[in-house]
Formats: C-alpha cells, sequence, structure tokens
C-alpha cells in the first residue's frame, strides 16, 4: 500500500502526516508513508483543499484534520 | 445566564468584590471567555452544515459551466465567505480556479473573501461586538472581496503569474472538472460536522483566552478615552495607519478581537478598528510567501495593495455613515 499526504507544510498537514503513520503502525499494516510538499505534484491530484490524504494513487480524503480513528477506517478499507 | 455564572463565580467562589479593577477583570475574563467558546462552536457548526452542501468543487463546477452574468464575482464571494480558509489551501484553491478556467478576478474575489470573512472572526465578532457590528463586519466583507476581485480583474495581470500558472491557464478546460456529487445522508454527517467544529474550538481557544486575558487586563486599568487622543475620527491618518500596521501581523483573529474591542470601548471608532482587524485576518505575510509560488511579487505586491486600499477606503466609509 502506498500512502502519501499531501501538504504544504502548515500545522494541520504536519498533524495528519503523525496521524496517519501512528495508524499504519497500530494496525501493522504493510504501507510507505509519504509526505507530498511538492504543490505541483500536490495538485497533479486535483484537490483544492489542503491537508489531502491520498492511498494507492487515489484521494481518500481532502481539507480536513482526520481523526486517528478516520484514519484507521479509510486504511482498513 | 453567563453573566450571572461569572458573577457567581468571581464574587462567590473566588470572593473578589466587582467594584475592584481585579474582580471587574476576572468576571470580564470569564463572562467574554464562555461566551465566545460557545458562539464559536455553534457557529462552526453552522459553517459545516452549510459547507457539507456547498463544497468547494461543487463552487468551481457552477462557475466554470454557467454563464452567471456578472454575478459570478457576488457569488465567489459568498462562497468565499462560507468555506473555511487555511492559508496552506490557497494556492491549491487558486491553481484548482485556474485549472479550471476560471477568470483571475472570480479567483481574487475568492481569495480576499475567504479569509476575511471566517467562522472565528465572525464568532468573535458576535461576541466582542454584538450583532450590528458583525453583520457589517460581514456584509462589507463580502462587498469588499466581490469589489476587489472585479477591478483587480479588469486590469489584465495574467502575465503578472509565474510561468507554470499561465501555461496551465493555457491549457485550462472546463469540461474535464466534474463535480461528483455524493449522497451522505445528513444524519451520518451530523458527527463528523460536530467534531469538526470542535476541533475549531480546540484549535483556536488557547488564543482566545490569550486574547481576552489581555483585554481584560486592559479593560481594567485602561482610562477611558485614552486611545481617543491617538486615533480619534479627527485624525485622517488613523485609519490607513491602523490598517497598515495589521497587515504585517500574522495574529489569527481569535487573539486579536478581544484587544480591539478595549480599544473601541476606550474611545476607538469602530470604522477605524474593523478596518484593523480586516487587515489583520484579511492579509498576512505568510500568504504572501505562499502566493509567491504562483505568482510574480509584482502581482503579490498589486493584490496586496489593491486590497490595502479597499480596507483602508471602507474604514473610512464606516467612520462616516456609523
Amino acid at each position: 500500500m502506498e500512502i502519501k499526504v499531501l501538504g504544504t507544510g502548515c500545522a494541520g498537514c504536519r498533524a495528519l502526516h503523525e496521524t496517519v503513520k501512528q495508524a499504519v503502525a497500530e494496525l501493522g499494516l504493510d504501507a510507505t508513508v509519504v509526505k507530498e510538499e511538492d504543490i505541483m505534484k500536490i495538485m497533479s491530484y486535483n484537490v483544492m483543499q489542503l491537508p489531502a490524504l491520498v492511498v494507492d494513487g487515489q484521494v481518500a480524503a481532502k481539507g480536513r484534520k482526520l481523526s486517528p480513528a478516520e484514519v484507521k477506517e479509510l486504511l482498513a478499507k | 445566564m453567563i453573566q450571572q455564572f461569572a458573577d457567581w463565580l468571581v464574587c462567590g467562589v473566588f470572593g473578589m468584590s466587582a467594584e475592584t479593577h481585579l474582580g471587574s477583570a476576572v468576571n470580564f475574563f470569564f463572562y467574554d471567555s464562555i461566551k465566545i467558546i460557545i458562539l464559536l462552536f455553534l457557529i462552526s457548526i453552522a459553517m459545516g452544515v452549510v459547507n457539507a452542501y456547498f463544497p468547494i468543487d461543487r463552487l468551481r463546477h457552477y462557475l466554470t459551466t454557467r454563464n452567471l452574468y456578472g454575478f459570478q464575482y457576488l457569488f465567489a464571494s459568498l462562497f468565499g465567505a462560507i468555506t473555511p480558509f487555511c492559508s496552506c489551501s490557497s494556492i491549491p484553491l487558486f491553481i484548482g480556479f485556474v485549472k479550471g478556467g476560471i477568470p483571475l478576478g472570480v479567483t481574487f474575489v475568492f481569495l480576499i473573501t475567504s479569509p476575511l470573512v471566517n467562522e472565528v472572526a465572525v464568532a468573535m465578532f458576535l461576541g466582542s461586538f454584538g450583532l450590528r457590528a458583525t453583520v457589517i463586519y460581514v456584509t462589507s466583507g463580502i462587498l469588499l472581496g466581490t469589489l476587489g476581485g472585479f477591478v483587480l480583474g479588469r486590469f489584465r495581470l495574467e502575465r503578472y503569474l509565474s510561468p507554470w500558472v499561465r501555461q496551465l491557464q493555457a491549457q485550462s478546460d472546463t469540461k474535464s472538472e466534474v463535480w461528483a456529487k455524493t449522497h451522505t445522508p445528513f444524519a451520518e454527517r451530523i458527527p463528523v460536522i460536530v467534531r469538526d467544529a470542535w476541533g475549531v474550538v480546540r484549535g483556536v481557544a488557547v488564543y482566545v483566552l490569550i486574547g481576552i486575558g489581555i483585554g481584560a487586563a486592559m479593560h481594567g486599568y485602561v482610562p477611558e478615552g485614552f486611545f481617543e487622543r491617538y486615533m480619534a475620527t479627527e485624525n485622517w491618518f488613523a485609519v490607513p495607519l491602523a490598517v497598515i500596521c495589521a497587515v504585517p501581523m500574522y495574529a489569527n483573529a481569535a487573539g486579536i478581537v478581544p484587544v480591539i474591542q478595549v480599544f473601541v470601548a476606550k474611545g476607538i471608532p469602530l470604522g477605524t478598528a474593523i478596518a484593523f482587524m480586516m487587515g489583520v485576518v484579511g492579509l498576512s505575510l505568510p500568504e504572501a510567501t505562499m502566493l509567491k509560488k504562483v505568482m510574480t511579487w509584482r502581482l503579490v505586491g498589486i493584490f496586496f495593495g489593491a486590497v490595502t486600499l479597499f480596507i483602508v477606503l471602507s474604514g473610512y466609509l464606516f467612520n462616516i455613515i456609523l
């Protein structure tokens, strides 16, 4: 599984990155978590609100600071 | 009810007299903190509900597919007001609009109104200045965004965008932007909306408390009419001075409003205070550095200069009519 956190470095984006890393560890997933800060690459996902979460190339969530439970639910799918 | 609670807490529990400076300051602190936090929570929920039905992608879809006969500026401004703003989203928004073929002027409308009218500013205004001042703030913020974007749109500023953004604009394709309607029942959305609203409150609570703390301290000690000598209506430079001081300040609305409230209580005209507030929340240096990624410095300067000018003009207008 390939997980990307899209964000330009604001507090919300960093918080989501941490939440996702923690969720991956707790679920014991075999996944890579990457933080994408390059605005050009972020825009290729066509999101207008950050932070956003991309799982295997699909935008799973955008514009919200997800709670750990929400992240787990999204990753468990 | 909140006032009674604050009175009870200060006089009954802490044993302070409301007559003393300290007693009235502590009373003011508790009363305002509780009131504003409740307001902030309720307004965030209300905005969350509206936003669940009018997400940003839907706005873009509307703006790209319909001819709104000039009303697109006002429309974008109204949307900007209800959309929660985060400075980190300003660039993706900008690019998203440009890619969708939305004119630069309309994009600017959104960039002006979205930070200017946000849930935190509205709650703080409502709690500190009451309904009338809040309605004036919100209405003028929406009109200022509409007018500002419209005027900026006339100047053909596209040439000052960064080259890669101009390239995107040239390839813009309105057809590709589809807005997929999702059918989530209202009942399922409520917990998420409430949780997000609580997140907003939690995120700014500390600034609210600090701001009200400073406000409360000043409230009890600064004499009546203290600021009037420096910033009264008669001083024509008071408004531009207030706005120019405000622009580089990156204090959030939560921290700054309680302090401004004391300024107003001690003699500063409300119009000057509203203009100051608009300068603080509407324009900030972090936003300028963000915008630099999609614009040349020249365009950032034009944008900031124009918005500053509009805020100053509306400050004068408030002071005349209020």
